[in-house]
Formats: structure tokens, sequence, C-alpha cells
């Protein structure tokens, strides 16, 4: 919802997302599809569009988009139809895309996002069709020519559209993010944006709440999470400027400027393509038996929502903990190695999610790279349940192990950073510090507990933090007392 | 011995492997022909070089007993073919320069079998045409003409080169394709016997698409008998094709000889055309007569709508068409006339790159597929196709085969009928439903106009069951006893 002078709008949001199958070889051909190759190396004959090639269907991209396809809970079709869409440009070798028009293979589906009250929203997936990719056009190595790489031409995309059912760029970040961990935990797409293999589009209108649907504009080619909310953010307010200063809006497609954060015209309804969609005549319609989708089905991994409720059941944790740890795969993984066999779920909970993410992030590592193992971290929280260290010296050691990949055994042992537990000795340096602060004593004892908490930092500080918290506390409550 | 160039390929093959003559011999002697033949215009590529060195290579393997079902035969290969390392043009401006790297699949087998290439042939510009004058390379000169006239014939098309080629013993055989009848009304102009199979019976992948669900290739050759032997090899499942067939190829030539007795074969009410030449239908009753003297029984069918089939196919084949040619761009390969913007340089490639005809059917297909059409026409098109279809299905519950004239009339001069696309178009109204349909379908010569000139039978079989066309080709083949040749 969004206010402007004349009261609140509704945004309403519908993503189209294309995401690159991961695949060895191209949708129709053979030619492989490594991310980053020198320009027009992995080109086929059929991706060039030369005369008399034609297309073969690749069957694990049929696999792949059958598996993204169950994840989004939606009906797979036992037949599914290839059509072209025909239009000229230099990137799109044969003149055509290879596409799904009217009979996708995926229909009618759904996934939950998690808002940020902690609550869900279902949002319904229209489709999801398979299409190849087109080339690359480089504009800018020389005045007057265009240069064309077709190493991305023929290359499998499945386009996943969601309904018109997203309200705020909030909720469109959700939805995206919700989409690229489920490709990522299906193996169905490497969801890496700054790379392509995730690309966004955005059809984005604005209405007065429980009026008809307003005019939409779609947004092209958005190729980063933060882009979209901004892109979306921008636009609802234009549309809703423009209507309020008694204007209407042009449905149009529009290209999001990340530079200046705004949208602007690309091609008006007008200047729209006619596609002339019609079935490849080079393809056979797509017929899947149902055992291949039965045996894809039963080979799907935990999903993230099921592992999410799992984690809530099993480990007690918070939803948004929960939440947080399955959005990759990676992290629920390490997670679960580090929670095996431990008392305290939660705090190995904190551990991944506060220490080691705060930590990679610092690094700009991600969990694949981390410099320490689940079992390293496992091996730290073993010393602190255990009491050879305490929770300070614990975040201590933790930092030590960042920087140099060490056990924290080994850390704490090279360092002396054993957890004082020896009474006697707690019990002498309490003595120390209530004998050197005799007014501070007088001054809590006269009527300010809340002073209790300065002492506990002074025995800490002269123990070097190696003291048992709960030993200094018990102890010193005694011995200030009197 | 009569000349090598007269030589059926069964015979050649007998010769060859009776060590006769060589494969260099026989590869020499239609290398000369070919030369002497340049009149014709039949060839846009010869390659009388790489001949001489494949016939070379066939006599080594003769030599060692090892002999391919087409070991030393030289034949033609109609320019839509792409031969790897070897100018193919498909008639057509705008594939100037274009040496494909691979090699099309049928002619691909055809080497395999150890057959020899003397050259590619002349066709109407991406196979458009019932005339051979669409190409930019030129028409083609039938080697018949009328009695009494030098004025140069159309040899049909758009196999108008490979028909000729054969016709005028250049060649033993020749590939061809035939899309609404372009292999069976050349050879029917041309006196000589082309099929078309099954569409998913050869494989299309290195041929140059004109109409996907259509295109098939096929032979041209002198008699039934070749094109059996022809059409074995030509034949295979193609993963690379996804419309391509898995299904065994049978020995074709073990059709020969067989007895018809009993069959039926049925007779198209619906192709008596009004007007149709009197020497067209009497054809047509002396193939009936010839056949019901073999034993076979005559049935009286109906394929309701075949009055659809030009318009259906008239759509169909366009739509398709605008589609596969528009990767002709200048961006990649072949003609590129360039200009200020990419917009200008496909509008100046493409307008100086394609002939009338091809454009003409490239803005009908653009047409018949634009939003707010594409209902009307192509999607009410691809309905009607069905119901041809249909009829088909029907009519083989009381016939085993289908008899009829390959086109209606005998072939004309050179510039006739250029002014009236649609007068052209009608040379196809016998030949297309079987595209339409995907069937196979077999024209062979059997008598001669009032003129002097060849007139063609078609039979229309069951899918798949090119066995049965040869067997009763074979009958009529000998029935008709059709000796002439051209120039006589």
């Amino acid at each position: 919802m969004i206010t402007g002078r004349t009261g609140d709008w509704e945004i309403v949001i519908g993503l189209e997302v294309h995401a690159q199958v991961v695949s060895q070889a191209k949708l129709f051909s053979g030619a492989p599809t490594a991310f980053g190759a020198e320009p027009n190396t992995q080109v086929s004959f059929v991706d060039a569009g030369f005369p008399g090639m034609l297309p073969v269907i690749n069957r694990v991209c049929v696999e792949q988009a059958i598996r993204t396809g169950l994840g989004l809970n939606a009906v797979i079709n036992e037949v599914s139809i290839f059509d072209r869409k025909n239009y000229f440009y230099p990137d799109l070798p044969s003149g055509y895309q290879i596409s799904q028009y009217k009979r996708p293979i995926v229909s009618e589906g759904w996934i939950d996002i998690d808002l940020p009250d902690g609550e869900t929203k279902r949002v319904g997936i229209e489709r999801l069709h398979l299409e190849q990719d087109a080339g690359k056009s480089i504009h800018d190595q020389h005045p007057q020519k265009t240069y064309i790489d077709l190493n991305r031409a023929g290359v499998a995309l499945m386009e996943i559209v969601s309904k018109p059912e997203l309200r705020s760029p909030e909720e469109a970040g959700a939805y995206l993010r919700k989409i690229r961990t489920l490709v990522r935990y299906l193996g169905s797409c490497d969801g890496n944006m700054d790379e392509g293999s995730l690309r966004c589009d955005a059809n984005v209108s604005v209405r007065k709440p429980g009026a008809e649907l307003g005019t939409r504009c779609e947004i092209k080619n958005v190729n980063s999470i933060r882009y979209v909310v901004q892109a979306i953010e921008y636009e609802a307010r234009r549309q809703v400027e423009i209507i309020e200063d008694g204007g209407s809006i042009r449905q149009e497609t529009r290209l999001f400027d990340n530079s200046k954060g705004v949208t602007r015209t690309m091609r008006s309804k007008e200047h729209a393509h006619d596609y002339r969609y019609f079935p490849d005549p080079d393809l056979l319609p797509l017929v899947l038996d149902p055992k291949l989708i039965a045996e894809i089905k039963a080979k799907l991994p935990e999903l993230p929502d099921v592992k999410k409720a799992r984690f809530v059941a099993e480990y007690k944790l918070s939803p948004y903990d929960a939440s947080v740890l399955v959005a990759e795969q990676e992290s629920a993984a390490f997670f679960e190695v580090v929670v095996q066999g431990r008392k305290d779920p939660k705090l190995a909970a904190n551990w991944v999610i506060v220490e080691l993410f705060g930590a990679l992030n610092r690094l700009g590592k991600d969990i694949a790279t981390s410099p320490i193992s689940a079992r390293q971290l496992a091996g730290m929280l073993d010393l602190l349940e255990n009491n050879t260290i305490s929770g300070r010296i614990a975040k201590d050691v933790f930092g030590f192990m960042i920087e140099s990949g060490k056990d924290a055994a080994t850390i704490v042992a090279q360092r002396g950073l054993v957890q004082v537990t020896d009474s006697g000795e707690i019990e002498a340096a309490i003595d120390k510090v209530i004998a050197d602060n005799a007014a501070k004593v007088a001054e809590y004892r006269s009527g300010k507990p809340a002073l209790f908490g300065w002492f506990v930092g002074q025995v800490m500080k002269s123990t070097g933090g190696k003291a048992n918290p709960a030993a200094v506390n018990e102890i010193l409550k005694k011995k200030l007392a009197g | 011995m009569a000349a090598l160039t007269d030589l059926t390929i069964a015979a050649a093959r007998r010769g060859l492997a009776a060590k006769e003559f060589s494969a260099r011999d026989l590869t020499q002697a239609h290398v000369d022909a070919m030369a002497k033949a340049r009149g014709l215009n039949a060839f846009i590529t010869e390659t009388p070089a790489q001949a001489l060195e494949m016939a070379g290579e066939s006599d080594r393997r003769l030599a060692e007993g090892d002999a391919g079902a087409l070991e030393g035969i030289p034949l033609a290969i109609k320019d839509l073919f792409c031969t790897k390392g070897v100018q193919t043009t498909a008639g057509s401006k705008i594939l100037t320069g274009f040496v494909p790297p691979y090699e099309s699949t049928v002619s691909q087998n055809l080497w395999n079998a150890g057959a020899v290439m003397l050259g590619k042939t002349n066709l109407d510009e991406f196979a458009m045409g019932s005339s051979n004058m669409t190409s930019a390379f030129g028409g083609v000169k039938n080697p018949w003409r009328r009695k009494g006239e030098a004025r140069d014939l159309v040899p049909g098309g758009s196999s108008g080169g490979s028909a000729a080629a054969v016709a005028a013993r250049i060649a033993m055989g020749a590939t061809a394709t035939d899309t609404g009848g372009s292999i069976r009304q050349p050879a029917a102009f041309c006196g000589v016997v082309g099929i078309k199979p099954t569409y998913g019976r050869c494989s299309r992948w290195g041929i140059v698409a004109f109409a996907s669900s259509l295109d098939q290739a096929g032979p041209i050759t002198r008699d039934v008998h070749d094109a059996a032997i022809m059409m074995r090899a030509m034949a295979s499942y193609d993963a690379k094709d996804s419309t391509s067939v898995p299904r065994d190829v049978p020995d074709y030539e073990a059709a020969l000889g067989k007895s018809i007795k009993g069959l039926r074969f049925g007779i198209p009410r619906e192709y008596r055309l009004d007007g149709m030449s009197p020497e067209i239908e009497k054809l047509w009753e002396q193939g009936i007569a010839w056949l019901r003297e073999a034993g076979a029984e005559p049935v009286d069918i109906s394929l309701p709508h075949t009055k659809y089939a030009l318009p259906t196919y008239y759509i169909v084949a366009p739509a398709e068409a605008s589609s596969n040619l528009a990767r002709y761009d200048g961006v990649r390969f072949g003609l590129r006339v360039p200009g200020n913007s990419i917009e200008e340089l496909y509008e100046n490639t493409r307008g100086a790159g394609f002939g009338a005809e091809v454009r003409r059917r490239i803005l009908i297909g653009t047409y018949v597929l634009s939003a707010g059409y594409y209902d009307a026409y192509y999607l009410k098109a691809q309905q009607v196709r069905a119901l041809i279809a249909r009829d088909f299905t029907e009519a083989y519950k009381r016939c085993d085969v289908i008899l009829t004239p390959t086109a209606p009339s005998a072939a004309f001069a050179m510039g006739e009928k250029m002014d009236d696309p649609v007068a052209m178009y009608l040379n196809d109204v016998f030949t297309v439903t079987v595209n339409l349909a995907g069937l196979p379908g077999i024209s062979l010569p059997a008598g001669l106009s009032n003129e002097g000139l060849p007139l063609g039978l078609q039979l229309i079989g069951r899918a798949f069951d090119e066995e049965t066309l040869f067997t009763v080709s074979h009958v009529l083949e000998r029935a008709a006893g059709f000796t002439a040749r051209p120039g006589a």
C-alpha cells in the first residue's frame, strides 16, 4: 500500500522469472553452456541458425523443468507444445525463439513466501515453460558495429510466471528470494543473478483498494533482488503520480536504470512485436511418461518449507531463525552438522546465524567458502557446553578460528584460554576486586544492587575473561553480601 | 552395348559387378554428358573432379569386394541438400557464397552406400515453384519438346533440375524434395519416376527448410526398380531430426514383381476436375484398365475435403516458410547488403536476396500468422488438414492404394503462367493432399500427350507402405511400356 495525495493505493505485481536451467548442453543442441567462455566458442550450427539445422530436445532440461514444477507444487502437463516466437534481432539467429506459448510443460502451482512479520503468504504460480535464451549483442566495442556473442543463444531457460498476487515491493523481493532458494535446492538453476542465471520482469499496476485492476507496465530484465524492489517502488509511485495528476497509464515495456533508480520507456504498446506464435513444426509435442514424473518426484530433496517446519518442530527454533537457515541448502546442512547431539539447538542456531553469517558477510564469503567447517564450529560449541571456555572467550576463539581456520581446541590450548572454574582462583580474584574498590562495595551495600554487574565485569577483566561466569556470580554475590 | 548413360542403376550395378566397365568409366560418361547438356541449365554447381575421385574410391571398394548398394553410381543432388565443402544455394541469391561445413543426412547416406556426386541441381528458389522458373540461376529447360515445336518447356518444379538431369541421361538418379508435389510433378513433366516417401521416412537434417511439416526427400530415377534401390539408401531414422520416424527401412526391391491380384485400388471421385484435359482423363482410365487386367479391383472412393487442399496448403506452407526463412538476415552467412541500421541491413539483404515468389510467400505466411488472423487462417488450415488426413484414413478402409493423375497437364512452355500465381499453384492440385496427409506418393510415366509429352500417373499409399507403391507402380510400368525418350 502506498499513500498518495488522494489516499491509499494498492500495488499489484506479477513477476516473470527467467531461470537458466542447469544442464551441460543447450535446450535443443549439444553445445556446452558454461559461463564466461570466449565469445562464440560454445555455438553449434543449430544455435547459429544455419540452413537445414534442426532442434532436438535435451532430456535433462525437460527433467529440470519437471523437477522445478514439482517444487512449485504445480501441475506437470503430460503433453506440452513448443512454439516459435518470431522476431528479428541479430542475437536471435533463427529469427524465432523456441518457447512454449499455449501449452506449457507446467501450470497452476504455488509457493509460500516469508514476510518480515514472520507470517507466510501463498502466491499462485500461473505457469512454467521452457524456452531458448538469445545471444548477446555487444554495442560498445566499435563506433558503428554491433558484435554478437552466441554462446548464450539456445541455452535453456525456465520462465516462471506468478499470478498478479504480490502486493508490495517487499513481497516481490521475498517471492524472488523464495524462487531462488527453491531452484537452488532442486539443482535446476544456480540462481546466480550476477551471471544472469536468474533474471526478472515485473508487471506493475496500481489501483484504489478494491477497485478494478489498473493498466500495467512491464519492467524488463532486472538482475538483482534489490533492483527489483527499487524498480517496483519507483514504478508504483510514478504511476500513482500520473493518475493523481489526472493522467492515465500507458501500457508499455520499461527498463530499470539502476544508476539513477528510475524506470523509463523501452517501447510502447503500439510498437509491441507481433510474435506470430505457431507450433514449431520441427518438434513433436513433448509427451511425458507419468512414470518419469513419479520417478523425479520420488527423488526430490527435502524442500525449504518442509525443512523449515522440521527445524521449528525438531529444534524448537523460531520460524524466522528456521527460515534464515533453510534459505540456502548448504546453510541448513551446515547447521544440521553443528546442532547434532547438542543440548541447546537455539544456541547452535545463534552461532550460525549471528556469528558465522556475520563473519562471512564481513569477509565477502559464503557458506561454501567458509574458512571453518561445520565440524569445527561444533567442536567449539562442545568446549562451550562442557565449560572449557566461557561465552565471552568463545567469541574470541571463534574470531581466531575464522582468521586461521584452526580448530577451537588448538586455539584454546595454544593461547591458554581454558576457562577458570577453580573456585579458589576465582575467590582470590574477587577478593582482590573487593579490596581495591572499598567505596563501590560500600555503595552496593547501601542499596545499589545495580552495581553488581560492574563487579562482575571487573572480575572478568582481571581474569582475562576466563572465569566461569556462573561461578563468578555465585561467589561474588556471597562475598558482597558480606 | 548400350551407352553407359542409358543404363539404369540396376543394370549399371550388374555391369560394375561383372567388371564390364569401371566406376570411373561410368562417371566419366556422365561427367561428359553433364558438360554437353549445359544448355539445359539443370545444374547450379558441377563437381566433376570430386565425382571422378569418388568413382576412383568406388573402384577400389569394388575391387576389394566391399561395394555398397549404390557403389559407383553417379547421382545429382538437388541444391537444397547441404553438401560439405560444396556451395549450396537453394536456388537463391541470398545464400551467395554459402559453403556448408556439414553434409545432409540423406546425401551422407548415399555416399555411405558408395554413390558418386556429379553436382548440385537447379531448383525453384527455396523449392517454391512448379516450373523451376523462380530459380535465381534461371529456369531449367525440359529435355522434352512438343512434337514439331522448338519452344522450350519447363521441367516442372521445384526439383526441375533433378528431373531434367535424369531424363536427359546426365545422372542415373537424383535426390529431390517434395513439399506439395516437387518430386512427382517434375518427374511427370520429364517422363521419369519420382517418389515422395511418408513424412518422417527420410531425415530432413541438412536440407534447407521450406515448410518443415511437409518437406520430404525422395529420389528421381528412370524406372521403378531404380527408385526402390535409391529410396532404400536415402531413408533412415535420424536422431538429429525429431520428426524422423524410428522404423526399419524395408528392402523395397523385394516388393517388385509381386502379384497385385485382389488388391483394391481407390479412384477418388473428387479428383475428376471440371475441365480436366481429356488426355489426362484418358490416361487415368488406361491406368485403371491396366491394374484391372493385373487382377486388381477398382473402388470408387471419396476424399471429400480435396477441394480445400490447395488453399490449406497455401496457408500452411507459406506460414512455415515465413518463419523458416527468417534466418536469412545477412548477419551470419550468405548475402549481406549493408545499411545504416540493422533494420536497413535486413531490408536491403532480404530485398536483394529473395526473388518475387519467395517474397510473395513470406508475405502470405507472415499475414496468416499475424495476431487477429491466426485463428481464421493458420488454425483453420490445420483443422482442415486434419480432415484431409482423415479422408485418407477413411478411404484406406476400402482400398489399399489410390490411383490418380500426377498433374492436370503436361509440361508447359517457359514463361507461361508466370503472371498468374493461382494458375501455377493449380499444378499441385493432385499432389498437395499427399503432403498434407503425410502419405507416400509415387509418379511414373504412363503415356504421351497428343503433343508427344510425357504424362504421369500417381499412386498414393498408406503411411509407411511404400512397398505397395513399388509393387503396384512396377505393374503399371510394365503395362505402360513407356520407352519414349526426350530429344528422339
